[in-house]
């Protein structure tokens, strides 16, 4: 495809994809601006779990939002607030469309679902004593309760379907999971769709409020947990040598992408564009990386290429930066690989040593402070970074928020599952 | 969304590969021989062991065909094994399966729910809680001890297109899309959709429903979406109060560009026009509403013999006599002829009805043939004569409407 006569169009003649809005929620706080604040100053949301009894178990806190209900939410319901709130800043900041009447699609990465302990409880009490299958006895309170809130929160369709309804967006809203990549999969779809004209706007939203006794317990038996319980704050420590696991945490980030020179038309101001999208998937295992890291290295390398720059371009990377051992080991040595002895000279900062590892969510919370970064100039720190990993030669922005300039950063998210997702956001157009 | 063909011929979406497991059985020809050839009958349900709710369980696979290393088949949980065995057929039947290079630039995009619980665990929870001294923490010291560590991996959504990955090495892109129907109709459209704009040449989409499983009738009851009762045709039960009956599928399907297709010396089964999504409140009309506009985006690539229909109605009251209405009004005014309804004898697969039904689509172009009636209430007539445009709609249970074009290659 070749240059379109007054059409911004990037290196391969596709349309430039612009971020005109954006919102976040985090165990920080609501909002950008209180998030940023809390971000440069080296604040972490972890803190110990008041949502349920932590008798019993081996890890005891996390970066849950417990600011939005009075009473612990369905893991549902909560999900769906965290949206709301962060797609409702991403668009009045856009200021596009009109109330409930969102101009473009909805692509929204949310957590797999599962009915809450709490609903299963009550449907068993509910239910027939003289049926002895515990399954049996739910199934037939839950024909007589006829309650068509607790139904539709059972839908995997369910939350997307009620954002769609709240926000008016076009078309029919697609829901996704890629584990731990799935906040950046929604930002890569909504490229694709602008990228083939199929719209001129997208809301892509990442959403998790599903820090559940069961959903820990799971990470947990799976080892992929901070145990770290007696200064919650000092827990999640990405890139240190005594990481000990991730820390699990809630939040939604959303971003109003558009056609840029739709978004310039209509006088929106522009925020960054999303310049490169890159992904590959992994064989080896269905937690682990491919030893050589090559499937890591091809999503970096993809998402540069997209974006038609070289490694050289890139003056910050916003790292996937867990805390897990395996993780912060496999993306260094990903990184060297993709950089080279210049990997040295790039800062490095994951979010997640202050808040947490927003799992559904992460991707589309890290684009947000990625795009804040690019405009503040000031790179947040890695937090908790008092004992260097040797093994890890990066330039992790320890502990202290850094002024500098960026333009161009690199953002990670890999996945259980074998998904790589990388993101390259700029400050404009090339 | 519209959805229209490229001018590019090479961007043309073609079905060169058909992975479909059912109650029914295995493969494309058993299907053609149960749906097109015998008298049209639903497999038998198992009717016990999910009283009062009828399931159509798989028919028994040779997993080590598919999935040869049982350590993969112990990683996983049934809706997995169906899924990535249907994967492998679909990969063999194109004739990609082991052809490294390719399959480590194909996309894939799963429809997924998520996995199988552990219902006995769960059971002995309950029963524990219930009048328990210090409920919660009895719930945190059974859940420590009782979940298996992998379970956790066979419950994951994203997990079917992870084990495919490590199972049949396709490691492009890897995306799951949720949201029981709709999921599977979005799977099918955004693969189109990617192709038609050159944003991918080969896709491999599906997804697998298993339905023998409580913990997924539980939450199905809760909308008391299930029919009770013998199996029979979506159209009776929609005029008897309204039921869906599930059914165990795994299917998946090879999309490539015509191109690509070529390039290979591969012909297909089929060419897949335009796939469009839509959605409503379910408000009465409104899904009918919704369809209508689909129809019309479609109607400029209708030829003019009679119009094959493959609905999706699931059997549940309103939405199936929603749809007939509209269908009837159709088929009077001449734009679609003879119009089956796979869930009759198949179940609803919930992700993987939609995928199915553009399946069944293809395969019956490719034999030049239409399915038999199956239905006593007078909507489902013979077929004049073969059709070569088949129209798949889908109305998920829940929400969300779909509908495909899927057209003969000359």
């Amino acid at each position: 495809m070749g240059k379109i006569p007054g059409k911004t169009r990037d290196h391969l003649g596709r349309p430039v994809v612009a971020v005109t809005g954006m919102g976040v929620v985090t165990s920080l706080g609501q909002g950008v601006d209180d998030n940023w604040s809390a971000l440069t100053a080296g604040t972490s949301g972890i803190h110990r779990i008041n949502r349920f009894p932590v008798d019993h178990l081996r890890t005891t806190i996390a970066g849950t939002v417990d600011f939005l209900f009075d009473e612990a939410p369905r893991s549902a319901v909560l999900t769906e607030k965290l949206a709301e709130l962060a797609a409702d800043e991403a668009i009045t900041r856009a200021k596009i469309g009109a109330p409930g009447d969102f101009p473009g699609m909805l692509f929204m990465a949310v957590p797999p679902v599962e009915l809450d302990w709490s609903v299963k409880r009550d449907l068993y009490d509910n239910g027939n004593p003289d049926i002895a299958d515990p399954y049996d006895r739910m199934i037939g309170s839950a024909l007589a309760a006829n309650d068509p809130d607790l139904y539709d929160y059972a839908l995997y369709a369910c939350v997307a379907e009620k954002t769609a309804d709240r926000f008016g967006t076009r078309g029919a809203p697609i829901s996704l999971s890629t584990a731990c990549a799935s906040g950046a999969t929604a930002i890569q779809l909504g490229v694709e769709a602008i990228r083939r004209g199929d719209t001129e706007a997208a809301l892509c939203i990442g959403t998790d409020g599903s820090v559940q006794i069961e959903s820990l317990i799971r990470f947990s038996l799976l080892s992929a947990l901070s145990t770290n319980n007696e200064v919650p704050e000092l827990a999640s420590r990405p890139f240190s040598k005594n990481r000990d696991g991730f820390v699990m945490a809630e939040g939604a980030g959303a971003l109003v992408l558009e056609d840029y020179d739709a978004a310039v038309a209509r006088g929106a101001e522009i925020l960054a564009v999303i310049r490169g999208v890159g992904e590959q998937a992994d064989d080896f295992h269905r937690t682990r990386s491919k030893p050589d890291g090559s499937p890591v290295i091809g999503a970096m390398r993809q998402a540069l290429g997209d974006a038609g720059i070289g490694p050289d371009a890139v003056d910050y990377i916003n790292a996937h930066g867990t805390s897990t051992p395996e993780n912060d080991k496999m993306e260094g040595l990903s990184l060297e690989a993709v950089f080279g002895e210049h990997v040295k000279q790039i800062p490095i900062s994951s979010n997640k040593s202050m808040i947490g590892h927003t799992l559904t969510a992460a991707g589309a919370i890290e684009a947000v402070f990625s795009i804040q970064t690019i405009r503040s100039g000031l790179i947040p720190p890695t937090i908790n970074h008092d004992t260097p990993d040797p093994s890890i030669a990066l330039d992790v922005v320890p502990n202290t928020a850094r002024e500098a300039p960026v333009s161009m950063v690199l953002s990670n998210s890999f996945g259980f599952g074998g998904q790589n997702a990388c993101l390259v956001i700029a400050a404009g157009p090339a | 969304m519209s959805d229209k063909p490229g001018m590019d011929d090479g961007h043309e979406v073609w079905i060169t590969g058909i992975g479909l497991i059912s109650s029914l059985g295995e493969g494309l020809d058993a299907h053609w021989q149960a749906l097109a050839i015998d008298p049209p009958k639903p497999a038998a349900a198992e009717t016990e062991r999910f009283a009062p709710f009828p399931v159509l369980p798989m028919v028994p696979l040779e997993l080590d065909k598919q999935i040869p290393r049982k350590a993969d088949q112990r990683q996983m949980e049934p809706w997995q094994r169906l899924g990535t065995y249907a994967a492998g057929l679909a990969l063999a039947d194109a004739g990609l399966a082991g052809d490294l290079e390719r399959l480590a630039h194909m996309d894939m995009i799963v429809a997924a729910g998520g996995g199988e619980r552990d219902v006995d665990v769960d059971g002995q929870i309950l029963a524990g809680l219930s009048g328990g001294a210090q409920p919660e923490a009895f719930l945190n010291e059974r859940l420590a001890n009782d979940l298996r560590p992998t379970l956790f991996l066979a419950q994951l959504s994203n997990l079917l297109a992870g084990n495919i990955s490590i199972v049949h090495k396709v490691t492009g892109s890897s995306r799951t899309f949720m949201g029981e129907e709709l999921a599977g109709i979005s799977a099918v459209e955004i693969a189109a959709r990617r192709i038609r704009a050159g944003q991918g040449e080969q896709f491999l989409v599906g997804a697998a429903y298993n339905a023998e499983r409580k913990d997924m009738l539980l939450s199905l009851a809760l909308g008391n979406t299930l029919w009770q009762g013998a199996v029979n045709s979506v159209w009776e039960r929609a005029n008897a109060g309204g039921g869906m009956v599930t059914g165990s599928i795994g299917v998946f399907l090879v999309l490539e560009s015509r191109a690509s297709a070529e390039a290979r010396g591969k012909t297909a089964y089929a060419k897949l026009g335009p796939v469009l999504s839509g959605r409503s409140r379910r408000e009465p009309g409104q899904a009918a509403a919704v369809a209508r506009g689909q129809v019309e985006t479609l109607k400029p690539a209708l030829g003019d013999k009679p119009v094959g229909v493959l609905s999706g109605a699931t059997g549940i009251g309103p939405a199936t006599l929603e749809e007939r209405a509209l269908l009837e009004e159709l088929v009077a005014a001449g734009t679609v002829g003879p119009v089956r309804a796979p869930q009759s004898l198949i179940g609803n697969g919930l992700e993987a009805a939609f995928p199915a039904q553009v399946a069944l689509a293809a395969l019956a172009l490719s034999r030049k043939g239409f399915y038999r009636p199956a239905d006593p209430t007078g909507l489902e007539l013979e077929a004049a004569e073969a059709p070569t445009q088949i129209i798949a709609t889908s109305w998920g249970f829940w929400r969300g409407e779909g509908m495909a074009l899927v057209e003969a290659i000359d």
